[in-house]
């Protein structure tokens, strides 16, 4: 077996490939990436903002209500969408590009049509954002966008995941890693289930439940296997860096990967959906064999870090190590509120926009914040700067992610009881489920913190980096650039 | 470069994976898998389900919505009522009541079958047998089989029996549907509005259980003002308010007292308004069907 960056020994984290290499790819990614970041991040903040409007309206239900683009109807989903596609996607494949192209040692590929693509992909976004505002959501959860952004955001990708793709067949070292294995799949992924989704709903007339089943079966494949993919692809590329060691075992990875892709991509319709039986009972299998996901994460992971990590107080290693454990409680979650039994009292409760929130805001997004905490810095040749503001963000984070989830879930969960307890009138299940909604304001809070105190810090990496453009002769170069 | 001996087995598994069309084909592999069993046979199975057949009447459920609830549920859409209402009834299971509807000409053999099938504490009379016909002799037996076995008993000492289907369940004790919800019941509904949370009551069947459009009209004005302390948020978007002219408008809502404008305005709807109440008016699941059958109560 050949070289492969995650086997290679290295022992300082900021050291992605040799120094010859790193150069190139570092200069080939920086535009590109960056760009995809600094649009992930002003979706972020966005998302966020609306994600505490959404929630103050639960303090008071006239907050805003007379301006129709922002009634909780219309703000709710657009903070969601925002959150999924302005933020998560742009932000993983912006990673997603950034660690093909070191673990290939190869040029990002096409990196003009990755800039155009980063631009395309924001204009969706604006436009999806804004046609959900202005009342023209299509009504499926996570598909909400109408179709001019649909289309936008579809060609954006192609323009993306062909970058990627090409990049990786540039690869200069003869073998994949890990990583390549989920991210390559989760680059192919996306288009499949996206153009299934809005072509099915948009173009072919399908029929009444149908169209639920095709939404859920989407918004399962995109929230947990394309995320998944993505966030184990990252995670798998980046643990083994701060450990120093190689992944511990790719039999292990080979299998968890099998599994999301195989069974993962059952999950999503819920157990009392009114379709045929059949089909909530397979996808609560697949929900329950993703089981084996946390168990061989965990174990690979730990093998592979050993004592290592702990000592580390870095920030990407600490959002990555929170990010594993978000992804171990919202598998674990699906799992438990597959089951029909579970279902029966969850099933229209809070505990579900919970569990949603764990796997993107909970899993994926602290992922991405360590990825590009590590990234970022690197391209614009500012190693170690962000550090302090980085922990400080990883501590609005854990807190902001924590304080959603926590009452969103226990308030769903008592919600589902009162809720079955029907001789408890609907006005008193509201009265028991308030306090909840309003506590949950306070992650929301925090949450919006640290996204604005995220887009400050890569603001001032990029400004540093244009600064330092304007002052030298070349652009700015990382240390190894100067050396070669 | 790394020698193989250099690491353990499971250090290199996976070998066959790092070609990129391995990777490309186990995936889409897995993609058609999941696409299989979650799009085209749901479509094959559920997509093309035609009307279904009411008493008789073949092609008769569900009835198209009338244009103006046509329009109202795209201003449901529009407006995100699906973020908080779900529409989508669920059961536990079915129990079995049997009803007594004609006693027949040996009203001595009925009563024996009563008093000895029957709430053995009671000692029924003749007058039980004859009086207030149909009348329901035994409520909620838990299956098919054991109503069956009993009406048999009645049957047999010449009566004529009902069985009555009664779905159960949380959602329908709270009289949010008679049954529970099942795919031909939206087979009209491009999008399904079935929604994912209860933040507000269930709305499968809100047509039947409020039927007044100056009630809907209100509460969507100011859910406060019929509601106390609603948690849902107002809508006054969808309406106008004005100054009263010469003679008051037919189209004001009518506010309970102590709500509504400040005297000498009225509040009118606007067209999307009265749409979107026509919708929740037409909101009712109410045939009994093959897959979810029931027994309507009695009108
Ligand atoms: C923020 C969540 C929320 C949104 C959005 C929302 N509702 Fe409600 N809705 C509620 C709550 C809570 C109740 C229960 C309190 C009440 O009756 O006002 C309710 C009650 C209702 C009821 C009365 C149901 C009954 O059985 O008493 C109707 C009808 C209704 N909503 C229609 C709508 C329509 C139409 C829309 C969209 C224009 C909408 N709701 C949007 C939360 C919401």
């Amino acid at each position: 077996m050949s070289a492969c960056p995650t086997t290679l020994p290295t022992s300082r984290p900021t050291e992605a490939c040799p120094a010859a290499d790193c150069a190139d790819v570092n200069a080939s990614c920086r535009l590109p990436v960056l760009t995809l970041f600094a649009g992930a991040a002003f979706w972020l903040v966005v998302g966020a903002g609306f994600a505490l409007i959404a929630s103050i309206k639960f303090h008071a239900p006239g907050f805003l209500a007379d301006f129709a683009p922002l009634t909780y109807g219309r703000v709710h989903p657009a903070h969601l969408n925002a959150l999924a596609y302005g933020f998560a996607v742009q932000a993983g494949l912006g990673v997603t590009l950034w660690i093909l192209a070191q673990t290939s040692k190869a040029r990002l590929a096409l990196p003009g049509g990755v800039f155009i693509g980063a631009l395309l992909w924001n204009l969706g976004v604006l436009v999806g954002v804004g046609s959900v505002l202005g009342g023209g959501s299509t009504g499926f959860e996570f598909l909400e966008f109408s179709q001019a952004g649909s289309v936008s955001l579809f060609f954006a990708y192609l323009l993306l995941a062909l970058s990627g793709v090409l990049t990786f067949a540039n690869r200069t070292v003869p073998s994949a890693c890990v990583s390549q294995w989920y991210l390559l799949a989760a680059l192919f992924w996306f288009p499949w289930i996206y153009t299934t989704a809005t072509a099915l709903i948009g173009c072919v007339p399908v029929r009444g439940v149908t169209l639920a089943v095709i939404a859920w079966w989407f918004a399962n494949n995109f929230l947990f296997v394309w995320l998944g993919l993505i966030g184990l692809g990252t995670i798998f590329f980046l643990v083994p860096k701060f450990a120093g060691r190689s992944l511990h075992s790719r039999q292990l990875a080979l299998l968890t990967f099998a599994i999301l892709l195989g069974f993962g991509a059952w999950a999503g319709i819920p157990a009392s959906a009114p379709v045929p039986a059949w089909l909530p009972a397979l996808s609560a299998m697949g929900a329950f064999l993703s089981l084996v996901v946390v168990i061989a994460v965990a174990f690979n992971l730990k093998q592979t870090v050993g004592k290592y990590l702990c000592t580390r107080s870095e920030p990407s290693p600490k959002f990555i190590g929170a990010s594993v454990w978000f992804l171990m409680l919202f598998t674990l979650g699906n799992a438990t509120t597959a089951c029909a039994a579970v279902a029966a009292t969850t099933g229209f409760t809070w505990l579900t926009p919970a569990l949603t929130q764990l796997g993107l805001c909970g899993f994926f997004a602290t992922a991405m914040f360590g990825a590009v905490y590590y990234i970022a810095p690197q391209l614009t040749a500012a190693e170690g700067c962000c550090a302090r503001p980085a922990k400080i963000h990883f501590w609005l984070n854990l807190p902001g992610v924590l304080f959603l989830v926590g009452p969103l879930a226990v308030g769903g969960i008592k919600q589902g009881l009162a809720l079955s307890h029907t001789a408890t009138p609907f006005a008193d299940v509201t009265k028991a489920t308030l306090p909840f909604l309003r506590a949950s304001t306070m992650g929301d809070l925090f949450l919006l913190l640290g996204a604005l105190l995220f887009s400050v810090n890569l603001g001032r990496l990029i400004c540093g980096c244009i600064k330092k453009c304007c002052g030298a002769a070349g652009c700015c170069r990382t240390k190894s650039e100067v050396a070669s | 470069m790394l020698r193989r001996g250099g690491l353990l087995p499971h250090q290199i598994g996976g070998g066959v994976m790092n070609r990129g069309p391995v990777i490309f084909f186990s995936a889409f592999l897995a993609f058609a898998i999941s696409f299989f069993a979650f799009v085209l046979l749901p479509q094959t199975q559920i997509g093309r389900q035609p009307l279904a057949t009411v008493d008789g009447v073949a092609n008769a459920y569900p009835a198209a919505r009338p244009g103006e609830a046509h329009q109202g549920a795209e201003i449901y859409r529009a407006n995100g009522c699906v973020t908080c209402h779900s529409q989508q009834i669920r059961q536990t299971g079915n129990v079995f009541d049997v009803v007594l509807t004609d006693a027949g000409t040996n009203l001595t053999a009925v009563l024996t079958a009563m008093n000895n099938h029957l709430n053995p504490a009671v000692e029924f009379a003749l007058t039980d047998v004859t009086n207030a016909l149909p009348k329901t002799i035994l409520k909620a037996v838990p299956t098919k089989a054991a109503a069956e076995a009993l009406s048999k008993k009645f049957t047999e000492a010449g009566a004529k029996t009902d069985l009555r289907v009664m779905p159960v369940g949380p959602d329908i004790a709270r009289g949010w549907g008679l049954r529970r919800s099942v795919a031909a019941d939206y087979l009209y509904d491009t999008p399904p509005l079935l929604g994912s949370q209860r933040v507000g009551p269930d709305l499968a069947n809100v047509g039947m259980r409020l039927p007044d459009a100056n009630w809907h009209l209100v509460h969507l004005y100011q859910p406060r003002a019929v509601v106390k302390d609603s948690a849902m948020p107002p809508y006054r978007y969808l309406f106008t308010t004005r100054k009263i002219g010469a003679t008051p408008s037919a189209d004001a809502l009518v506010f309970p007292a102590g709500f509504g404008p400040e005297a000498g305005y009225e509040v009118i709807p606007t067209d999307a308004a009265r749409a979107l109440v026509a919708y929740l008016q037409s909101l009712r699941v109410d045939a009994s069907l093959f897959e979810a059958p029931m027994t309507a109560p009695a009108k």
